[in-house]
């Protein structure tokens, strides 16, 4: 029998529906998510399964939605909300940074900070600056976070079930580009554990580093090289934070050579960082400078020509990967 | 402005709840003024906000709350914790950064808590708890329980956007969290006047269809008796209230400012000695329990001293407290 194919969109509602079948001290909030079903469908269902004490939808108050998940949680509930945009995050990094990510440290570890921040990311649709960034690395900065981002409906569900059940804060980010795109996923229960990365493609000459929407398209490029010889392995870390340095840093040991591809824009980036942990724990094994794919440090246009520009595509992934072969 | 109507019978605080009220009230200023030595003697990491002058909003708020309620505080907390019945040695110790304070002296002043307690702590964010609150409310109701949080801030929170974000969605869902702005008159050094458009805070109340009360921080009981009802209110299913408490910070905004050279400059002598003199809830209190054959100047004295007792107890504790290990750095980052 051929495996299930269902969109990353409708695994991220079946991960919550599981999740919130199995434990009733979880809930749903966020704008828009429950009578619709969110901007992007992935709440679908919910309200008609679980009823509106347990899947509500919000005023447009960012700072409200995470503080009262905080509050939930401290009194011991287990809260899965949705800011409907990254972009919109920087609206509450107070409740974010300053107050959910410390709750358990100012309160000597005691109570579970159990939040779920799902957020869609990143660009690729038209809509502009403050409807496309992507800002993992400001969130994979701080600690008391994990920070997971998903690039295929299988990783969507499994990863989503995990950070569901960590007790920690997750913010949980799903590239906005992907949510119609289809892939394996099983219909029964299983996770994906945090802080482990995925070999998305076995490969023996480069070492490519990729998560989020532009995972598929690094997919595509690694096809193009394969098709020239050039056979590149791919990794997508899966959970930035806790980040699985061990299993890039493996496989840059048999590559010797590494490009990292991100779509967020390229100063800062979280690949600055996956850069210098390779370099720091397997520099002797390195045969060329390590490159960074992402975007140039421009705002994203909504015009389709500009924003296909900006937005990395596997054109450059193939330049980056001949620049050190 | 809608004054608070009092409804119940003031007496229904027995003599003993009314002395226990005074005895917390004296405790607080004599922690915090012993505070204040410390930190002129350079003790204290960092700073810490005291309450003094703002005792009775913390004592008859914290006396009409239930054992397992909530309490969301905010960076001027001690009063708040002291008059809940936190430990003052514990708190002590964590306001000097020893490994017995509550946060293992890694949180200090603005970072207290005590979790056994439902104590949620203090908070180093102007208005950061106003939102926490409303989602413990939220989670009380939740579980259907007959708790309730009660959270404090301050006129200058009051002019975050996050009390507008909490206290709209609180009345909206109708959740058991009753919202108290201790309006001490001063945020930081900007005075009500140049704060607040309306300096009637309780009257935002309106626009989110809640009770809004406004009330005298110098009287004791009649913040008890306007958070007992708001309490009540919430604990019925009623939803939050408002209950601003007009009070006046003595001291300047935190210990540090207060020893910067000109760090008062911002409000005039006259107006703090009169509050000092006339307006002083503790001397106020003690008159009220003389007036009603509770107290006597002996008697007085005698829970003065047992305080200023207990005081020196949790400085021995806390100066006998180990400092905290290096490797505690890495603790309670992550679950």
């Amino acid at each position: 029998m051929a495996e299930r194919q269902i969109a990353f969109r409708e695994a991220i509602a079946e991960a919550i529906k599981e999740e919130m079948t199995r434990d009733e001290k979880t809930f749903a909030m966020g704008e828009d998510m429950a009578v619709i079903g969110g901007a992007f469908g992935a709440t679908k269902g919910l309200l008609e399964e679980f009823g509106e004490e347990r899947v509500m939808d919000t005023p447009i108050s960012e700072t409200a939605i995470v503080g009262f998940a905080l509050g939930a949680a401290i009194a011991g509930m287990r809260p899965i909300v949705e800011i409907m945009r990254c972009d919109w995050m920087t609206i509450c990094m107070d409740e974010i940074v300053n107050q959910t990510a410390k709750m358990r440290y100012f309160t000597g570890g005691r109570p579970q900070i159990a939040v779920v921040i799902r957020t869609a990311t990143e660009g690729g649709i038209g809509l502009g600056a403050q409807h496309s960034q992507s800002f993992e690395a400001w969130f994979t900065h701080v600690p008391g976070l994990k920070v997971v981002m998903p690039s295929t409906p299988y990783d969507a569900k499994g990863l989503l079930k995990a950070a569901i059940r960590d007790h920690n804060p997750v913010i949980f980010m799903e590239p906005q580009i992907l949510y119609g795109a289809s892939g394996p996923v099983p219909a029964e229960d299983y996770v994906v554990p945090l802080g482990k990365a995925d070999v998305k493609r076995e490969g023996k000459d480069i070492t490519i580093v990729a998560w989020g929407g532009i995972t598929p398209r690094v997919m595509n490029a690694a096809q193009t090289l394969a098709d020239e010889g050039i056979d590149a392995e791919v990794i997508d870390p899966r959970t930035l934070r806790p980040l699985d340095i061990e299993t890039i840093v493996a496989s840059v040991k048999k590559t010797s050579k590494a490009v990292i591809a991100h779509e967020a824009n390229k100063t800062s980036g979280f690949g600055a960082e996956v850069a210098a942990q390779i370099q720091e724990l397997a520099f002797d094994y390195l045969d060329a400078p390590i490159q960074r794919v992402g975007a140039p440090d421009v705002l994203v246009p909504i015009n389709r020509n500009l924003e296909r520009i900006v937005l990395p595509g596997p054109e450059r992934v193939i330049e980056a990967v001949k620049a050190i072969l | 402005m809608t004054n608070y109507e009092r409804k119940g019978n003031r007496m229904e605080l027995t003599k003993d709840t009314l002395l226990d009220m005074y005895r917390r009230m004296v405790r607080i200023r004599i922690f915090e003024e012993g505070l204040m030595k410390f930190d002129e003697q350079g003790l204290i990491p960092g700073t810490g906000h005291v309450s003094i002058g703002e005792e009775a909003v913390a004592v008859g708020a914290t006396t009409a709350m239930g054992n397992k309620d909530y309490l969301v505080s905010t960076h001027r907390g001690h009063g708040h914790l002291l008059a809940r019945g936190a430990k003052m040695p514990i708190i002590l110790a964590e306001v000097l950064g020893k490994a017995t304070g509550c946060t293992g002296g890694k949180g200090g002043s603005m970072h207290l808590s005590d979790f056994d307690r439902y104590i949620l702590g203090t908070n180093g964010i102007v208005g950061g708890g106003i939102n926490i609150a409303g989602g413990i409310g939220l989670a009380l109701q939740m579980q259907k329980t007959d708790q309730a949080c009660l959270c404090f801030f301050g006129d200058g929170a009051s002019n975050r956007g996050v009390f507008h974000e909490a206290l709209n969605l609180a009345s909206l869902w109708k959740v058991p969290t009753v919202y108290l702005c201790c309006n001490n008159q001063y945020a930081m050094t900007l005075p009500l006047c140049k704060n607040c458009a309306n300096q009637d805070i309780s009257a935002r109340a309106v626009a989110y269809d809640i009770p809004g009360y406004q009330v005298d921080g110098t009287d004791v009981i009649a913040v008890y008796e306007a958070v007992a009802a708001a309490l009540q209110r919430a604990r019925e299913g009623k939803g939050p209230s408002l209950v601003e408490v007009i009070s006046y910070r003595l001291r300047g905004h935190s210990m540090r400012m207060d020893r910067m050279p000109g760090g008062s400059s911002y409000r005039p002598e006259r107006e703090i000695e009169e509050w000092e003199e006339s307006k002083n809830p503790i001397k106020i209190f003690q008159q009220k329990l003389k007036e009603l054959g509770y107290m006597t100047d002996e008697s007085a004295t005698k829970i003065l001293s047992e305080c200023q007792k207990e005081f020196r107890e949790a400085v021995e504790f806390a100066q006998n407290s180990p400092e905290p290990k290096p490797e505690s750095i890495y603790e309670w980052i992550y679950a």
